[in-house]
């Protein structure tokens, strides 16, 4: 294997580092390679030059574009939420006139409703009160049919007893009793009842 | 290159877990004075970061769908993080620093990100690539404050309702406790990612270490499953620091749009 200072060719790139060509390349301790200060100027020239690019690109190119999607992109939601409120204002509107209309509906079926029920109330009222007076009429005839039997019947009694008191007088006596003493004696009966 | 060391070799013999922080010429420019000018394998992990974000944030949004696929959801993710983040530090005045916020948020969290593939290059473990962009993030808080608001701008350094003479004491205090913004913001992401790095390599070699110990190699599980959490921990960190580095950037601007506390 190969030792320290041996004269084996180093493999490619091993001795590119930036110390100064010709000296002695000594194991990596030379110095502290951030703080070499013979490299400063070069890596700051790049740096510039990167940086001033990296600048630019995103300057002119890349943040531009970047903000103009995302302002594109909240225009189309705010957009899109505009027209979501717009259809859902109309959806309510919708639905609020199919409420109504329902509404509207209900009503005049009710009004319907009621007035069939108050013609056929009506109608019912009538019937029943012509009923009611021809009824009337009829009780009133028969009562008053009633009336003039009773009367009769009452009448007819009075002759009846009469008839029956002679009859029985003449029986148990042998003679009719005379008119006059008769009706008294009816008459007292009929008072004393 | 005579006495040149195997690299392979040398890593089984001597942890280096600083081997993996240099730089690599991969294109070399020359000299400029005592600066060496290369195309390094930094510069080429910093330009695919830019292809990596540029590839999520404009190739994944060009359908512009409005319902989004996965990419450009991830797209607008972040940039709905990033903008949520700026507007909670800097209300509505700091829309225009969008671009710089969420760039430097990509940018550190993508080159953190590739830290994590293994033997991948840690860009942000440099402190000179992480001072360049806080420079740069107080530069913009400086000159736009005084281009903003002029001489008010530096009401910044005065604090409201103390008495006269605590001033001579404060507002040094404030003074310094603004230069050292971009020595923090620059050596926060750099330490992080450095000492990160740096664990997760030490802990690794303990494994190779106790594998190659004999008897000892019974523990080797041990630091495994430590460089196992470790990574995890790492890769938390990454996001993290990309965070903390977006949200300090957008505290010290709102310092620039409404100096004065």
């Amino acid at each position: 294997m190969a030792q320290p200072n041996s004269l084996t060719t180093p493999p490619p790139g091993s001795d590119v580092h930036m110390v100064p060509a010709g000296a002695p390349e000594p194991v990596h301790s030379a110095a502290f390679p951030p703080f070499e200060t013979h490299t400063f100027l070069a890596q700051l020239i790049w740096l510039a030059l990167a940086f001033g690019l990296l600048y630019w690109l995103m300057a002119n190119i890349a943040l531009p574009r970047i903000q103009g999607i995302l302002h594109d992109r909240s225009a189309r939601l705010a957009a899109d939420l505009d027209q979501a409120q717009a259809m859902k204002a109309e959806a309510d509107a919708a639905g609020e006139a199919y409420a109504k209309s329902l509404r509207d509906a209900q009503g005049k079926a009710r009004e319907i409703a009621q007035g069939t029920r108050n013609d056929l109330a009506a109608a019912a009222e009538t019937k029943r009160k012509a009923l009611e007076a021809e009824l009337n009429q009829k009780i009133a005839a028969s009562e008053a049919t009633i009336q003039s039997r009773t009367q009769e019947a009452m009448g007819n009694v009075r002759s009846i007893a009469s008839e029956t008191a002679s009859a029985i007088v003449e029986r148990l006596t042998g003679q009719a009793p005379d008119q006059a003493s008769l009706d008294r004696a009816l008459d007292s009966t009929a008072t004393a009842h | 290159m005579a006495a040149s060391i195997d690299p392979g070799h040398s890593v089984a013999l001597r942890p280096d877990p600083i081997h993996q922080f240099e730089l690599k010429s991969i294109l070399p420019f020359g000299h400029l004075g005592h600066q060496e000018l290369a195309f390094t394998q930094s510069a080429l992990y910093m330009f695919a970061a830019v292809g990596v974000i540029a590839l999520l944030t404009i190739v994944a949004t060009s359908s512009r769908s409005v319902v989004p696929g996965r990419m450009q959801s991830l797209a607008e993710i972040f940039y709905e993080f990033i903008a949520d983040t700026l507007h909670q530090a800097t209300g509505d005045g700091g829309k225009r620093f969008m671009p710089l916020v969420f760039s430097l948020f990509m940018f550190v969290l993508i080159l953190n990100l590739f830290g994590m593939i293994p033997y991948a290059f840690a860009v942000t473990s440099h402190l000179v690539v992480t001072f360049g962009l806080a420079a740069l993030v107080i530069s913009v808080v400086v000159i736009y404050g005084v281009m903003k608001h002029g001489a008010h701008f530096f009401g910044l350094f005065v604090p409201q309702g103390v008495p006269k003479p605590l001033l001579a004491l404060l507002v040094p205090i404030e003074v310094i406790s603004f230069i050292s913004r971009p020595i923090s913001l620059s050596v926060r992401l750099f330490a992080n990612v450095l000492a990160g790095h740096i664990a997760m390599k030490i802990f690794a070699f303990f494994v190779v270490g106790l594998l190659s110990a004999g008897a000892w190699s019974v523990l080797s599980p041990l630091p495994l499953f430590l460089t196992i959490a470790l990574t995890a921990l790492e890769f938390l960190v990454a996001a993290l620091q990309a965070y903390v580095f977006a949200t300090l950037t957008a505290i010290y601007l709102n310092d620039a749009l409404h100096p004065g506390h």
